[in-house]
């Protein structure tokens, strides 16, 4: 079942041997709310390579955002509590730096891009002075250069007439377009890492197809390792390299895009596969949802937090959380149908 | 905005001709007699011609009519003479049954002490209200905002005749600090009246601005509140912006366009809560005025008052607009 171009496993041993630009260890994010606490990460480890483009792929609710947020502290504190883990960037922990420190990272080093266009930027005032603001708070830019380089990310992210528009309010723009300004503003420092959260769900289709273009194309130039967020596995296979599949706050399955789509280890990655329209001629099948509820949160994982919905579940399963076992060295899967594995063969 | 403006106050005419005639009607239908106040030795006989000479017995078209002339045209032209030494012809002012002068003379008279404690309070109450609204959207739920909260609650629910009478108590009989009437007679030349000046504004003000900064802080927290949770604030942090720019620069600038308009409606309102305060004061301003009037069943110092107030809540209905269009760049009134 190979979707789209992947490039090939070589490539993705080659990148894990690299010194990451970014390396996450056991995350663990809780919200405690007056209902009760909300275990939303519960240790996620992965690494991002310089250049690379690492897929962020599941459900809704599965974690992904709060993953990205912790971060760089995103999260309203409280009711986010950033339990454990480490956040290895430029020989600092994340999690550890001041706020100071931390400030200069966001949008200078680590650029994020969010889901809504139409609400992330503020509506009163002009694109060109929210596109400003990190150039002259990082860089450090007078207004006149700021206002140059503004127009030349406008333009670099592809809006016509571009130091004209500057001077235009959010809603003047179409969705696409104000993605595009929400991408200029994350670029706008040069950053090593961008985040895209679910940066193209809001858009419609061909709008979302210029966008992804526009992504690879800036990637291609400007060569920032990017994490791209998305539940659809679809999106993923045209443009990364790996994929990290999550599910109940834990990364399920760790691989290089050309395992995960030849060969999907965790039962969950395959629901996942199944639910993508697949191309029967001209005719686009309909999307089919994985039955069953989305895992609950409440406390820490005592099990495997699929196992409700897995076909292949069994009692294990329902005891004890698995951890992620190394199927090869490209592709790592949390779950004990690959424990069985070794201890059959 | 010009033409929008213009329209607005061409299609205010009709609305406010209508309010005019339903307060004509109320005020004039009202079961209250101008002679009721006069001395009982005077006999029947001369109270009828004194309520004939008032004009009460032409019917209520002509009375209504006369009154409107007077107000829009004798009026704005008597006092276009007086500032330019025109010589429009006019007519018979409004006058007042109760004093026989011209009401828009008393109201002109009566209008500084009002302005001066309704005026201060409301802008203590706007410096007041901000800062702890900010501030209690920000900390939601601290200290802070609990005291705030509870603050409010009193400011809100107490009214302003309960606290003035326990601010009178306490700090004018009490603790004798404060006087308990307003000297409207007191004029401002050196230092020492100065303080005087102060000290007889600190407590109707204060009750004033207690009751409106009760409700703006509220409304200042509420659209913080609103506001904080908007994804554009979310990616203010991800630049990497200072929290003092997030909160005072993304999040304020927004807040503030419901609350810009709010504050522009309830300047008329401040005119109403107003009475009774300079009722508890002694304040002789509008307030004080419209209530004796109303006592005597002053009929044209009743109605000219009422209308004054209805034409404020109008024009500043029409300001709130036009803040609003001037503040939030997504409104376009053209
Ligand atoms: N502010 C919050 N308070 C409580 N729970 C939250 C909050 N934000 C997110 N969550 C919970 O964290 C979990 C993960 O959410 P999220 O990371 O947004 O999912 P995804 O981005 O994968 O759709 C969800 O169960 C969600 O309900
Ligand atoms: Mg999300």
């Amino acid at each position: 079942m190979a979707v789209g171009t992947v490039r090939s496993s070589k490539v993705s041993a080659e990148l894990e041997n690299a010194a990451p630009v970014l390396s996450v260890e056991n995350l663990e994010t809780v919200f405690l709310t007056s209902e009760g606490a909300v275990h939303a990460v519960n240790g996620v480890s992965f690494s991002l390579q310089p250049g690379e483009l690492l897929g962020i792929v599941g459900e809704s609710g599965s974690g992904k955002s709060v993953t990205m947020m912790s971060l760089l502290k995103l999260l309203p504190m409280p009711p986010a509590e950033i339990r454990s883990g480490t956040v290895g960037f430029d020989g600092k922990d994340l999690l550890q730096v001041d706020q100071q420190e931390l400030r200069a990272i966001r949008g200078g080093d680590i650029g994020f891009i969010f889901q809504d266009p139409m609400t992330s930027l503020n509506p009163v005032f002009t694109v060109g002075f929210q596109i400003m603001e990190p150039l002259r708070m990082h860089l450090g830019l007078n207004k006149a250069n700021a206002r140059k380089r503004a127009a030349e990310l406008l333009e670099l992210v592809g809006i016509p007439s571009a130091s004209q528009r500057l001077r235009d309010y959010p809603h003047q723009f179409s969705g696409g377009m104000r993605q595009r300004v929400m991408i200029a503003i994350a670029l706008a420092c040069d950053p090593k890492v961008l985040i895209a959260d679910e940066a193209t769900t809001a858009l419609d289709v061909t709008v979302q197809a210029q966008i992804i273009e526009l992504i690879k194309d800036l990637r291609e130039k400007l060569g920032m390792a990017i994490i791209w967020i998305t539940h659809d596995l679809g999106v993923v296979a045209g443009i990364a390299d790996r994929v990290a599949v999550m599910y109940g706050g834990q990364i399920v399955e760790y691989a290089s895009v050309a395992e995960l789509y030849d060969d999907p280890r965790h039962p969950y990655t395959k629901a996942l596969l199944q639910t993508l329209p697949r191309h029967e001629g001209d005719r686009m099948e309909r999307l089919v949802s994985i039955p069953g509820q989305a895992p609950n949160l409440s406390g820490p994982l005592q099990a495997c937090p699929f196992a409700p919905r897995c076909e292949s579940a069994h009692d294990r399963c329902r005891q004890e959380n698995p951890p992620l076992f190394e199927v090869s060295p490209v592709q790592k899967s949390r779950c004990w149908l690959e424990d069985q594995e070794v201890v059959n063969a | 905005m010009l033409i929008f403006t213009i329209r607005r106050l061409l299609l205010a005419i009709p609305t406010l001709l209508f309010i005019s005639f339903i307060i004509f009607l109320v005020v004039t239908l009202a079961p209250s007699d101008p002679t009721a106040n006069l001395p009982l030795t005077i006999p029947p006989e001369v109270k009828q011609k004194i309520r004939e000479s008032l004009g009460l017995g032409q019917p209520l078209p002509v009375r209504y009519f006369k009154w409107l002339w007077q107000f829009v045209y004798i009026e704005p032209a008597h006092y276009l003479n007086q500032a330019f030494g025109f010589s429009i012809d006019t007519g018979q002012r409004i006058l007042s049954w109760q004093t026989r002068s011209p009401v828009m003379d008393i109201i002109s008279q009566r209008m500084p002490q009002t302005l001066w404690v309704v005026g201060t309070s409301y802008v203590v109450a706007i410096l007041i209200a901000v800062p702890i609204g900010v501030i209690s959207a920000y900390k939601q739920y601290s200290w802070f905002d609990q005291i705030g909260t509870f603050i409010s609650m009193i400011g809100f629910s107490v009214p302003t005749f309960f606290t003035g009478v326990l601010l009178i108590v306490i700090f004018s009989v009490h603790l004798g600090w404060f006087p308990s009437i307003y000297d409207t007679t007191h004029s401002v030349t050196d230092w020492d009246s100065f303080v005087v000046q102060v000290k007889q504004m600190i407590m109707p003000t204060f009750v004033l601005a207690l009751a409106n900064a009760a409700q703006l802080s509220r409304f200042m927290r509420a659209s913080m509140l609103d506001n904080l949770s908007q994804d554009y604030v979310r990616t203010a942090r991800a630049k990497g912006l200072q929290e003092k720019t997030v909160l005072l620069v993304h999040v304020l600038r927004n807040s503030m366009i419901p609350v810009i308009t709010v504050i522009a409606l309830g300047i008329p309102n401040i005119f109403g809560s107003a009475i009774i305060t300079e009722q508890v004061f002694k304040v002789n301003g509008i307030g004080q005025l419209l209530i004796i009037a109303i006592q005597g069943g002053d009929v044209p110092t009743v109605q000219t008052i009422t209308f004054i107030f209805a034409i404020l809540i109008v024009l500043f209905n029409l300001l709130a607009d036009i803040l609003y269009g001037v503040f939030d760049p997504r409104i376009r009134y053209d």
